[in-house]
């Protein structure tokens, strides 16, 4: 084990200032804003709503789609305007994420639009995404079951770092990458993974071990939701 | 969502008294404020808050090229992208030519009025230029999202520094995320954009949403000074009804009478941004 101390000073299971807030777009039915310090997204949900063209439609219930993307100006080399490969997936494996907690049965045929938008990005973005993203969506009313908490768990030089920033994900040995960076999301109240992605070198036991800090992160964050969604803002 | 003929009828008979559902003159302007910073990635970026309406501007520079046009500039490329965060009526997808309409408007008032100093952005002549790239986003579209774009645009500028260079094999690079202190080469000029709106014969400014969806017309006045004067630096008349050229000298003097306001306003709300 290397990576000892953590750039910023944090504890290895400590995450960064989290602020967070609903309400911040009014023209949207629901809307929510995240911040893992530096990294900041806001989230705006329309719908439900008809649903064009109708082949589309499932007469069963009413569907989600997600759009994630990232201001060009978030990030330190300006990102083109647009989606591109990285967002679509992205806003994929969000829309796995929420899909299991919305329940849109009573809504058929209707489509429940999800919009994520990144501000500025210090790493974990997408979990700041899907936090803002699951606020947004209860404070628009929509039936849930459960909310869903996303953190990024990092492998770095030997040591599991709850949510990781940009110098932990660069973190080098000997010009080695030495860092394996898993965003996970956990349904809160049923504990159940709903995003579990990495790239990087892994043993079994060090993967078991960022799931147990991730969850126990995530239920942070749950009780950071939960008073967001009733007071309206937290800080 | 469309307005309603009786929200129409409404609106009308309100502006007929010279009144407005909120309570504001014709000329008036909804309470401004200005965030600046908000990316620390940016070279410059600025919030804008029109009432409820909100924009966000940034500024991110490259290296690149100049035009064979002229060698000696540098390059300004203004874009928005009327994301479907900020309004049910927006779509994703490529840019819709609202989108590109409101990325131009904004584009030709800060390039006319002069605020850049375009040489100054010239590090080799022919071959070396600093790439503007000026980048629009709404969040809530509560109406008027050119003038309050437009003021955006105008913060994250004159808020901007020069990235970081590094000189490799005799060729210039940006050190991606590394700041100087130096600002953006900019004039004493501050251009800003004036919306007007036209519904019966009632002529005024800063609409809301629903003002916005009633409008019969749209006229949009750029404005900045130079050496204390006052000039119109660009104009684009939007809506689907024509003005008559009484009408259109009426909207001329306001414009140039809220400019100044206008200025005031925003200069201010600048200077407790920064």
């Amino acid at each position: 084990m290397v990576y000892t101390k953590r750039f910023d000073g944090r504890k290895f299971d400590e995450m960064r200032q989290i602020e967070s807030k609903v309400g911040v777009i009014p023209r949207a039915d629901g809307s929510a804003y995240f911040a893992f310090g530096d990294t900041k997204a806001i989230a705006a949900v329309y719908g439900p709503r008809p649903l064009h063209p109708v082949f589309l439609q499932n007469p069963e219930k009413g569907i989600i789609r997600v759009y994630y993307d990232m201001l060009s100006f978030s990030v330190t080399e300006r990102k083109r305007p647009g989606p591109a490969r990285r967002s679509s997936e992205i806003s994929y494996v969000t829309k796995k994420a929420l899909e299991p907690v919305v329940n849109l049965s009573s809504f058929p045929n209707t489509v429940t639009d999800i919009f994520i938008n990144v501000l500025q990005a210090n790493a974990s973005t997408r979990c700041a995404g899907i936090n803002a993203a699951s606020m947004a969506l209860a404070h628009a009313g929509i039936p849930m079951t459960d909310l869903v908490g996303s953190v990024s768990v990092g492998h770095v030089g030997g040591s599991i770092a709850t949510d990781v920033i940009k110098e932990e994900e660069d973190y080098e040995e000997n010009g080695e990458k030495m860092v394996t960076d898993i965003a996970t999301a956990f349904t809160l109240r049923s504990n159940k993974l709903a995003l579990l992605q990495l790239d990087g070198k892994v043993t079994a036991d060090e993967l078991k071990a960022a799931i147990a800090a991730a969850k126990k992160a995530c239920s942070r964050i749950y009780e950071i939701q939960k008073k967001t969604l009733k007071e309206g803002e937290w800080k | 969502m469309e307005v309603t003929n009786l929200t129409k009828r409404k609106i009308l008979e309100s502006l007929e008294r010279g009144k407005r559902f909120d309570n504001r003159g014709l000329f008036d302007y909804r309470d401004l404020s200005i965030e600046t910073g908000i990316s620390k990635n940016a070279e410059g970026s600025a919030r804008v808050k029109l009432g409820e309406t909100e924009i966000l501007a940034g500024v991110k520079l490259s290296l690149g090229e100049p035009y064979t046009d002229s060698p000696n500039s540098g390059v300004l490329v203004v874009t928005t992208e009327l994301s479907p965060m900020a309004s049910e009526k927006f779509e994703p997808g490529p840019p819709q030519i609202e989108s590109i309409e409101l990325a131009r408007i904004i584009d030709r008032g800060v390039r006319e009025s002069g605020m850049f100093d375009f040489e100054k952005l010239c590090i080799k002549e022919g071959e070396l230029v600093w790439l503007v790239n000026l980048d629009i986003y709404p969040v809530n579209d509560a109406g008027n999202l050119i003038d309050a774009g437009f003021m955006a645009a105008i913060a994250a500028i004159q808020q901007a520094v020069l990235p970081k260079l590094e000189k490799e094999n005799d060729k210039e690079r940006i050190l991606f995320g590394e700041f100087t202190t130096k600002k953006l080469p900019l004039t004493e000029k501050i251009p800003l954009a004036l919306t007007f709106h036209k519904i019966g014969k009632n002529i005024f400014l800063d609409p809301t949403t629903e003002e916005e969806e009633s409008s019969e017309s749209r006229i949009t006045i750029e404005i900045s000074t130079d050496k204390k004067e006052d000039y119109i630096n660009a104009v684009q008349k939007g809506g689907d009804d024509p003005f008559t050229v009484e009408e259109m000298h009426e909207i001329i003097d306001a414009a140039f009478k809220n400019y100044k306001k206008l200025k005031e306003v925003f200069n201010k709300e600048l200077k407790k941004a920064k």
